[in-house]
């Protein structure tokens, strides 16, 4: 019991000093705005409770969202949207940059990542997708596909190039291509069950529209050709919808 | 040998002084330049300029226990993990995986010795992928001088339920509370419902599968 406790105060001990050169290390800034409204919680409907106005200095403690957590002089706390902090200064006199999303983002982000669900032949389909744009209308992609069907499950994974038309548009077309690997395993209540691995590649058509400055709804169909061991090939259509989150 | 050397050195010097001649021309406005005194000569030193860093907190990554109600396969306990990140103040994507041992239908129960599904047959394990809303975020009060930001929040999406040595498509609804104990950690208590077909009692129907759970998680 004593060699627990005593366990538990080393660690203690040991992690009071990582914490409080943390602390002391806030970004100090000094007030631009008129004042600055702190919120109970990081969120607009929280009251506000404190006003510090402009001139004062305050350390800017931690960031959820579009909130920051800001200390006073005076040792208060508060919740402070980054709108009213954009013309803060550092003591330096330097700008402090809270890059937040701007309508440029939409045509300068470089990654991409989303959530995707359709139908892959029948079979539902979940999937997680990722893409780093090498100009703006031109996107590398990486998918990866849980297939869920009635007879069958699978995975497919593939790799390929999105073109968009028209980047700068709120909706713009799109055409990809690609190829990847897609694996199928009948399922278990189904006799001569059998696996099969084989490459697959595909050409698909889609729109893709900004629903904010951070998000993207892209549908799309794509072709698919699975190049089997068996003597035709296979062709499967896709059908999907996703939400896609850039930055 | 000797002579060779000299025509050597001779087209040599010949070359250099083609290639200086214009260098000269082109610096000579400079020259000029240079040559009217500097009043004041300026002393700027170059700062080093660090934007400050904010320690930003968008991930939120914890476990749960809770109890889940398998459709014809009576309730167990459930435990996983779950991860999240917060785009805005009301939108977060959600990522849950989590497993329980399913027990008994009531027809094995009667009958005594029939077993439907093998021991790792009834091991129930599942994930899923869902887009949040914080629907009515709000404080919840502790006594007279506590007070923690809270929010109740809504989930829907989708995801695979491994049960009875097959993979399902699941559709996942959701609801919670999230109450932010420290600015870094939170505690959850959630309440879903994990539905998808299956054929395993013979007819295929929509199974539905209902989960309570209590969770942590902390913000990074």
């Amino acid at each position: 019991m004593t060699r627990c406790l005593l366990t538990a105060l080393i660690m203690v001990g040991a992690l009071a000093p990582s914490v409080a050169p943390a602390a002391a290390a806030a970004a100090q800034v000094v007030v631009q705005d008129p004042y600055l409204e702190f919120r109970s919680g990081p969120g607009r409907g929280y009251p506000i409770f404190h006003v510090v106005d402009r001139g004062e200095e305050v350390a800017l403690v931690r960031r959820r969202t579009d909130w920051i957590k800001v200390r006073s002089d005076r040792g208060r706390e508060g919740w402070v949207h980054r709108s009213q902090l954009e013309r803060t200064l550092t003591p330096q006199g330097e700008q402090v940059r809270l890059a937040g999303p701007t309508p440029e983002s939409r045509m300068e982000h470089r990654w991409e990542v989303g959530l995707v669900t359709g139908d892959f032949g029948g079979a539902n389909l979940v999937s997680a997708t990722t893409s780093y744009a090498l100009t703006q209308s031109l996107h590398v992609r990486l998918d990866v596909s849980h297939l869920l069907g009635s007879y069958s499950n699978g995975w497919l994974g593939t790799a390929g190039l999105l073109h968009a038309f028209m980047p700068q548009w709120r909706v713009s077309p799109f055409v990809s291509l690609g190829g990847g690997v897609v694996h199928i395993s009948p399922k278990a209540t189904i006799v001569q069950a059998e696996d099969r691995t084989d490459p697959t590649a595909y050409a698909g058509l889609g729109l893709r529209g900004f629903l904010t400055n951070r998000f993207l709804l892209q549908a799309e169909y794509r072709k698919f050709v699975v190049l089997t061991s068996r003597d035709d090939n296979q062709e499967i259509d896709e059908w999907t919808v996703g939400f896609t989150y850039f930055f | 040998m000797d002579r060779g050397l000299h025509v050597f050195l001779l087209s040599a010097a010949a070359l250099g002084g083609a290639l200086m001649t214009p260098a000269a021309a082109a610096q000579d406005p400079t020259g000029a330049a240079s040559g009217t005194p500097q009043v004041v000569e300026p002393q700027v030193e170059r700062r080093d300029v660090k934007p400050p860093r904010i320690d930003a907190e968008n991930f939120e990554v914890g476990g749960f226990i809770g109890t889940i109600g398998i459709e014809d396969f009576g309730s167990s306990t459930v435990y996983g993990g779950r991860g999240a990140y917060h785009f805005t103040e009301d939108l977060f994507a959600e990522a849950t995986i989590g497993t329980a041992k399913a027990g008994r239908t009531s027809y094995e129960d009667l009958s005594g010795s029939v077993e439907l599904l093998t021991d790792s047959q009834r091991q129930f394990t599942y994930y899923d992928l869902s887009i949040g809303w914080n629907a009515l975020p709000g404080e919840v009060f502790l006594g007279g001088r506590r007070a923690m930001p809270s929010a109740v929040y809504l989930t829907l999406g989708g995801g695979s339920t491994r049960f009875g040595g097959d993979d399902n498509f699941s559709l996942v609804v959701g609801a919670g509370l999230r109450l932010l104990v420290t600015d870094s950690f939170a505690a959850h208590l959630g309440v879903r419902d994990q539905m998808f077909e299956s054929d395993l009692l013979g007819e295929k129907k929509l199974t539905q599968n209902l989960q309570f759970s209590f969770g942590l998680t902390a913000f990074f």
